[in-house]
Parts: C-alpha cells; structure tokens; sequence
C-alpha cells in the first residue's frame, strides 16, 4: 500500500469512526439494544416449566391422596390449586387458568394396596411444548412420590428398572444456558448487518458518494473504511453479550474466551460483508434496513438453531439454513459456553464462516463500482 | 493528441430511452467561467459527471489535456474539482473535519494540508464556524464549504454543478466573489445553473437544451444579437392578459412575458415590430418602446428556435380569446376593487431573545401581487406562517381576508391558500387522490370536491397524468399540482413559499401567467421569492431584512431609487443588494459613534 493510500485508509476509517460515535442510532443498535434483548431473553423468555398452574383433584381424601397431592405443591415445576371436583377443574383447564389437571380417584387408595394405582392427567394441548414439558414433569412428581414411597415401606416392590438419567453441559437443564450463548450472534447480525447496510445506502442518500468518488479513494479503501469501525464496534458489542452472559446470567463460559473472539471476528466479517452487499445493492437506506431485517435478522433468529432445533426442520429448510451465518456461529458459540473447546465443531464451523466473509465483502466489492448509473 | 483544455467530441450518453446528450462537441480552452446553462433535463448534470469520470459516455469522448475522462478517469481525480448538486458535504461532521477528509482523500501533501485549509477557511469567511457541523450551516455558508472542499487542492479543471440553487441573492453574489478569487489563473470553471441572471456574469455562456449545444458564446453575444428586437409594451393593468394572449399568438413574436406592469416583448428575427393597437385594441394609452435585451431574452429565443419543428416550449396554449383560462375561477371573479385583503400592523415575533419579525406593518390590495424579497433568514418565512395562521405573533396585529388572525386562526386559515417552498403534496398517491385529499381536508361536500378536482385538472393540465404517482412527475407537474392543491378550496388569498425554487425558466414563466390570471380574478398573492428577476412580476415588493422592513415599493420605483451615475438602470438585484449594503453600514454606523 503505498503512503497515500495508508493516509486516504486512515482518514477514512477517522471519517466513519466519528460519525458511528455521533450518531445516537448506530451506539443504539451496538449496546442498547443487546442489552435489551439479553435482558428479554436471559429474564422474561424461557422454555422451562417453572410454577406452572395445575389442579390437583382429590376424589376421595386418603392419607395416600392427600400425600400425592401434597407432593405436587412440593415441587418447583408446579403451582398446584385444589378444586373439590372434577368439574370446576376442567372448567379451570378450559379457561386456560391452569395447564394440567391431576384427578386422584376415588379409588386410589384400594387401587394402591392392589398395586394397581392409576392416575389420570388431562393436558392442555393447545401449547404442545409446555404440554409436553408438564407431562415429563407430572410423570417425574409422580415417579418420586412412589419411590419414596417405597422407600418408606422398605418394600423391594420398586418399578423394575429405573432410567438413571445425568443431564450433561447443562445439569439444571436452564434454556438460558444455550439460548444467550446463541443470543450473542443474534445481537452481532444485528450490529453487522444492520449498521453496515446503513453506512453505504447513507453516502446514496445524501448525495456524498458523488464527493467520495470524484477522490482518488478506491472502492476497496471506501468499504474498509467502513468496515473497520463497524468490526470494532460489533466485537465491544461481542464483548458486551459475552460479560452479560457470564456475570449476569451466569451461563458458564466452558471454553477459551479468545477461542470464542476469534469465531466471533469470523462471523462478524461475514455479517459486515452481506450488509455492505445489501447497501451497495439497494443504495437507499430505508430499504437497505428493511432488507438487513429480512434477510439476516430473521433467519439469524429462526433458522440458525437459535430456538428452532435445525435437525427437526423439513429438508428444503435445512438446506436454506445452511445459507445462514448464523447457524454456523450459534453452533461454535453453544459449544463453547457450554461443552468447552471442541475443535472438532469448531473447525468446520469456523471454515463456513471465513468462506461466506471471503464471499461476501468480494460481493460488496463487485457491486460497488467507483461510477454512478 | 487533441489538444489542451477540456475537449467534448460527439459526447453521447442515453439512460434508457431517453437522450441525456446528444452528440455534444465544445472545447473549453481558456480559463475564467463557463456557464452551462438550460432548462431541467437539458443535460447539465450528465455532461459534469461524464466530465469528473463518474459516467461513461455511450459515444464520443471528453478529454482533458488530451487525456480520457472515461478510461483515466482515476489519473484525473486530483486534477479535476467537483461539486455535486447535492453539495455533498458530511453534514455529521464539522467544517474543518470535512475540509482535513478531503485534503486527505484528494492527496493535498500533509505539510501543506493546514496552511491549505486555514486558507480556505479565511477566504471563504468560514474560519468562526470552523468547529460547527456542516449539517448546522445555512444554505450559503454550506455551499461556500463545499466550495472550499472542491477547491482544496488546486485543480486543472472546476465543475460546479448548480452551486447557487437555494442561495440568497448576497450570499451568491459572494460565491461567486469566491470562485472567480480560488480558482487560479488560467483555470476554467464550468458552472451549470438555472438562474439566468447568473448567465450573464459568465465570461462564457453554454446553452444546452435537450441534450444539444443551442448556443455558445459571451453573454453579450447573445443579448447584442437580439438588440433591435426587444420591446416593452405598456398597458392597462386590465388589459394586460389578453394583450399577452394575442402577443403569444402573433408569429412576429418569439416570447411575451409580464414583467411589473409591462409585457415584455421579443422578436421574430427579421420581424416587423407589432403595434400597440393590435395587441391591445380597446387601450388607447398603449403604447411599444424599445428595450435592452435580457439573458433570459436571449434563452427563450434561442430555446424557441432550437425546438422550432417540435412542440412550442410548455407556456399554456392560448385559448381563443382572453387570457388562459388559469387560476381559481368562481362563478363570479371577485372582483379588483381596490380593497384589503390584508394588513399587518407593527407585527413582532419573538424566539427567546432573538427578534425574527420587529415591527412590520404594511397592506395589502384585493387582487395584488405582493412579494417579500429579503436574504435567508430575514424573516419572510416566519411573517408568512404568522398570516397564515401557523405561528401566533408576539406582539401587534393582523387581519386576514377581514378576520382578525389573533381572534379566530382558524376561519382565517379557512381563507387561505398555502403551497410550501417544499414538495409537500403525497409522493406515493396519484395526482387525483392528492386533489381528493385536500378537498377532503378542506371539508368540501363530495359532489363539489369531485367537480372542482376535475376542473382544477384540466385547468392546470393534469388530466393526461391524473393516475400517475405524484412523487414521479417533473417538476413542472408538481409544481402545478401544489398550486391545484393549495386553490382546491377557492381562497381569496394565496401564500407562495418560494414557489419556483428548483424549476427551471420556461415553466417558470408558465406559473406567473397563471398567477397574474388569479390575480386578475380577484384572488390576492402573496409570494416570497429567491429569483429576484422573477420579483418583476410582483405589483409590489415588501423588502425584508433582519426582521425589518427596509423598503415597500412597486418594482420600478425600487429599481429607480437604486440609479447611479456607473449603473443607470439597476435590475431588482441590483436595487435590492443596493438596500441591504446600505443597511449594514448604517448598522456598524450606528454602532461606531455609540
């Protein structure tokens, strides 16, 4: 690079980084909003069952029903009510007050001494995974309650064989756990994409393009002006998630940190790079926006594995979800919060990153030609 | 080699179907100024930026000193200086940051890079706003930091596209101090503008129409060739639309314009001149004198030879008799009787402490043209909010149509037209759905919305582009529909926020004839107005400045006042930059024996 180029590239890269640190907006996208999503994630949405409201109908009181019963309030996964009957029970599971209704027959204690007790469970399907969530943890009130109940009898009449299940990376089973570790991607397309996609559309939109290419700068030192400020910003961003993670919410960090710096880098070039695709190619910054929400916010969000498990998706999904970034990020960055270093997910991972980064900024290069029209 | 300067050979460039050049051949040689000069779409703006290398023609070449402006286009970055018409100034950044990025970007070397910059920055007066944001400047301190960016290594070859739209009139009259002193010896300079009076001080003129060269020479070439063919005809006011139909109509005559109470008069080459009582049969006082010819004479000529096997240029075919059937009509035109339509009384306004509007007070006739002339942020704008009801008056009084603005804004503002300087009509309706809404805004009953918006579009000659998006016409077409939209509700007074702001010269013209026929039927018109050849048109000129008013006079008698020994016949410019300099001394006068 010759000198007057390194100066062009400086002054260039001092232009861009004032005008990021001027405007509200952009310090917005990179450290408000992460806050705010990690704050929405890592407190208000969870996919564990915690307190859900079930009822808990004893037909008949028993000191067996009633125990039964009283072991549904001791559990953390329910909020047991007890309605008398069946039928203000079912009204309740009707009206969506309760997710569960539990009915202890009237039989239970006989149907026990037998060794033939049954109890029923009516879910409430319309929200199939808490449905399915409530069932598991039903059976699990339900499996405890007999154990010790063996136990207190001393009796060697135990269920016949007994899963032994250990919940490995993630023992609590906490959904926070692996969702802020995919959340951090989440917030760095937004930072990438979006905040590029402005940058180039804004140089349309205000007619300073016109000044920018009757210079001597080059494409190439216009767009690594922008690009090295917004790479800088996304990664404080990076950092930003990454602290919230581990001191706020304590998701564990498992494995190296510069590890997890380097994916993000990666990932960051990639995002940076189909932004910059997105404002060359549109050149007005109200669409680029709406075009950087479309085509990378979203499907960061529902096809990279952020919620939706990639594996249960129909075929033609998946193959679109390869197309994603940010399925190839989430996967290192679950993997290193959780699992640890593991090179052999990393790696290949980390290769898809740098080939649509590569892809992506030659893109931008290509679309951005130093003449109008 | 083809040899020094700027050379233009068969320079073609179409976008689509359409021709934006047209086989363009011109070499500019010499230095000192260049005005390019012609109506929208003419090819100005194309013809600067195959010049600075960011189009490509699609035939012919342009070279500068022998060299390819296309395919060098990088080896010529530094030599050439470019100033878009967006200005294309960072307005995030400040002054002296825009200034530093460009001397970077355009390779001033670093040891000259401050001396270069405090040197612009003196010259152009801008040193005390060093520090502010380019996007916090006025318009004309703007242009004079774009300028100075443009200019910060010193070229081979300026291109200034339209620097002075938006400008006052002292602020451009500086621009223009400011390239003449910072474009060097020897360096050309070519300036596109629409400001015909800015022709005139080129020291060469280039005229472009549709994309050809229709004229090319000293301004006073053009205006020496029309010498023997400009006329002035003076007639009643009354009389003066059908004398100006039956002028457009006279194939001795190239052009008829309403200038203060005059029909200006122009030509056919070789034509006998007309007499008075043909083209103004029931006035016996009419009479025709010769006349000095005008740049804007001489570009009307010119543009009706260049596209004399075309169409006639867009003034409004003449209807058959009487003036053009333009304007408000109602059943019954008010009529001119000489009454007020409205009065301001020792008006005040106050922002803070800063005094925007001190104690104005003037009246206005029913039917009357009326113009406030002053430079940016004299307080025009904010008087005419304060009459239209938009802004309450600190102190004093004003009545509008008979109704005093300070008790009921409201049924005043029921009274009035309002077309803002800015497109503000909905870009993404139709042209028809636009005329709708107003009506609808205004509360007309449906049947008479539905009729009036018919009228007003074949009245203003919307009807062939009644279902296209309004944000997708020219600007000729928006400016018509502002005007349909602002007279949807038959207001007896119309306000005009610099109504012909980026609208180029022929429709221009269109709009004040239609003007002068409101004013005819009785609607008064209230316009403020940066072109201040167009202040001709006005019955009278209210001129402003810091929130005073320095002068109230018809046209004529501003122009008369303003007569030196070295300038015998001052234009409105002239008089009104004649008030102003006189104003400032008697300020620092003032301040000096305090």
């Amino acid at each position: 690079m010759s000198r007057a180029a390194a100066r062009r590239l400086s002054a260039l890269v001092g232009k861009e980084s004032r005008q990021i640190l001027r405007d509200p907006s952009s310090i917005a996208i990179a450290f408000v909003l992460p806050a705010i999503l990690l704050f929405i994630f890592g407190y208000g949405v969870s996919l564990d069952a915690e307190g859900v409201p079930v009822a808990v109908v004893v037909e008949q009181p028993s000191p067996q029903a009633d125990s039964l019963a009283a072991a549904f309030a001791g559990s953390p996964s329910f909020d047991p009510v007890y309605p008398l009957h069946r039928t203000p029970a079912q009204r309740l599971l009707r009206l969506g007050e309760v997710r569960a209704v539990v009915v202890v027959p009237a039989s239970f204690e006989a149907d026990l001494a037998r060794g033939d007790a049954a109890v029923q469970v009516l879910l409430d399907g319309t929200d199939a995974n808490t449905a399915r969530i409530v069932s598991g943890y039903a059976d699990g009130v339900l499996s405890g309650w007999l154990a010790d109940l063996a136990r207190e009898r001393g009796a060697r009449t135990a269920p016949v064989i007994e899963a032994e299940s250990r919940i490995w990376f993630n023992p609590a089973v906490r959904s926070r756990n692996f969702l802020i570790p995919g959340l951090v991607a989440i917030v760095m397309t937004l930072t990438g994409a979006l905040l590029t996609s402005l940058l180039v559309a804004r140089e349309y939109d205000r007619g300073t393009i016109e000044t920018l290419m009757a210079t001597p700068a080059g494409v190439g030192e216009i767009l690594a002006g922008k690009v090295v400020p917004t790479f800088l910003l996304g990664m404080a961003s990076m950092g930003l998630s990454v602290a919230m993670a581990v001191w706020l919410f304590d998701v564990p960090l498992r494995g190296s940190f510069l590890v997890l710096a380097g994916a993000s880098a990666l990932f960051l070039t990639a995002a940076l790079g189909l932004g910059l695709v997105i404002s060359a190619a549109t050149k007005d910054q109200f669409v680029a926006g709406q075009l950087a929400i479309l085509v990378t916010f979203l499907p960061a969000f529902l096809l990279s594995g952020f919620i939706f498990n990639i594996d249960a998706m129909p075929p033609a999904i998946q193959a679109v979800s390869h197309l994603v970034a940010a399925r190839y990020f989430i996967a290192i960055a679950q993997t290193v919060f959780l699992v640890g270093t593991e090179w052999s997910v990393i790696l290949p991972n980390a290769a898809a990153l740098a080939v649509m980064g590569v892809a992506f900024l030659g893109l931008a290069r290509a679309l951005l030609v130093k003449r109008l029209g | 080699m083809s040899g020094a300067g700027l050379v233009l050979d068969g320079l073609t460039r179409r976008f689509g179907a359409a021709v934006a050049l047209d086989g363009l051949s011109v070499r500019i040689a010499d230095g000192g100024i260049v005005g390019l000069v012609g109506p929208d779409g003419a090819g100005k703006s194309t013809l600067m930026r195959l010049v600075a290398g960011l189009l490509r023609p699609d035939a012919g070449r342009v070279t500068l000193d022998g060299r390819d402006c296309a395919t060098e286009a990088e080896a010529l970055r530094t030599a050439i200086a470019y100033m878009p018409q967006s200005r294309g100034l960072w307005t995030d950044l400040s002054v002296i940051e825009n200034l530093r990025l460009i001397a970077d970007l355009r390779g001033v070397p670093a040891g000259e890079r401050s001396a270069r910059i405090e040197r612009m920055l003196d010259s152009t007066g801008l040193a005390p706003f060093r520090d502010r944001l380019a996007g916090r400047l006025s318009g004309g301190m703007a242009q004079k930091a774009a300028l100075a960016c443009a200019l910060i290594r010193p070229p081979r070859l300026v291109l200034l596209d339209e620097p002075s739209v938006g400008v006052d009139p002292i602020s451009r009259r500086e621009l223009w101090a400011l390239v003449r002193e910072l474009a060097g010896d020897g360096v050309p300079v070519l300036w596109s503008t629409a400001y015909l009076d800015e022709a005139e001080r080129c020291d060469r003129v280039l005229l472009l129409d549709r994309g050809r060269l229709i004229g090319d020479g000293a301004p006073g070439d053009f205006t020496g060739a029309l010498e023997d063919r400009c006329l002035r005809l003076t007639v009643a006011r009354d009389r003066r639309l059908s004398a100006q139909a039956r002028a457009a109509r006279d194939p001795a005559l190239v052009d008829a314009v309403l200038r203060g109470g005059h029909l200006d008069l122009v030509l056919a080459e070789d034509a006998p001149a007309p007499d008075a009582a043909a083209l103004a049969p029931d006035d016996p006082q009419a009479r025709i004198e010769p006349r000095a010819p005008r740049f804007e004479d001489a570009f009307v000529a010119a543009l009706a030879a260049a596209r004399r096997p075309a169409a006639p240029a867009s003034s409004p075919a003449p209807s058959d008799d009487g003036p053009p059937r333009a304007g408000a009509p109602r059943p019954a035109a008010r009529e001119r009787d000489g009454g007020e339509a409205l009065a301001v009384d020792r008006l005040v306004k106050r922002f803070g402490d800063f005094t925007a509007v001190d104690g104005v007070s003037f009246s206005v006739g029913r039917g009357e043209i009326f113009g406030l002339i002053g430079p940016n942020g004299a307080g025009k704008s904010t008087i005419f909010k304060m009459l239209c009801g938009l802004l309450p008056p600190s102190d004093g009084a004003a009545r509008v149509a008979g109704i005093a603005l300070r008790d009921s804004p409201a049924a005043a503002r029921g009274r009035i037209g309002y077309m803002a300087q800015a497109f503000s009509l909905y870009g993404r309706l139709s042209v028809r759905r636009n005329l709708d809404f107003f009506a609808g805004a205004y509360g007309l009953p449906r049947a008479e919305a539905r009729r009036r918006r018919d009228r007003a579009l074949a009245e203003f000659g919307l009807a062939e582009v009644a279902g296209s998006r309004a944000g997708a016409l020219p600007p000729g077409y928006r400016q018509r529909l502002s005007l349909a939209a602002a007279l949807m509700h038959d207001p007896e007074i119309l306000f005009l926020d610099e109504p012909t702001s980026g609208v180029d010269p022929p429709t221009r013209r269109e709009f004040w004839l239609r003007i002068a026929a409101m004013a005819d039927r009785g609607v008064t018109v209230m316009v403020t107005t940066h072109f201040l050849d167009e202040a001709d048109y006005c019955d009278r000129l209210a001129v402003i400045y810091r929130g005073r008013l320095l002068a109230l006079e018809t046209p004529d008698a501003l122009k008369a006042g303003a007569a030196t020994a070295e300038r015998p016949e001052p234009d409105v410019e002239d008089a009104f930059v004649a008030l102003i300099e006189e104003s400032d001394r008697r300020a620092a006068g003032g301040r000096s024996a305090a």
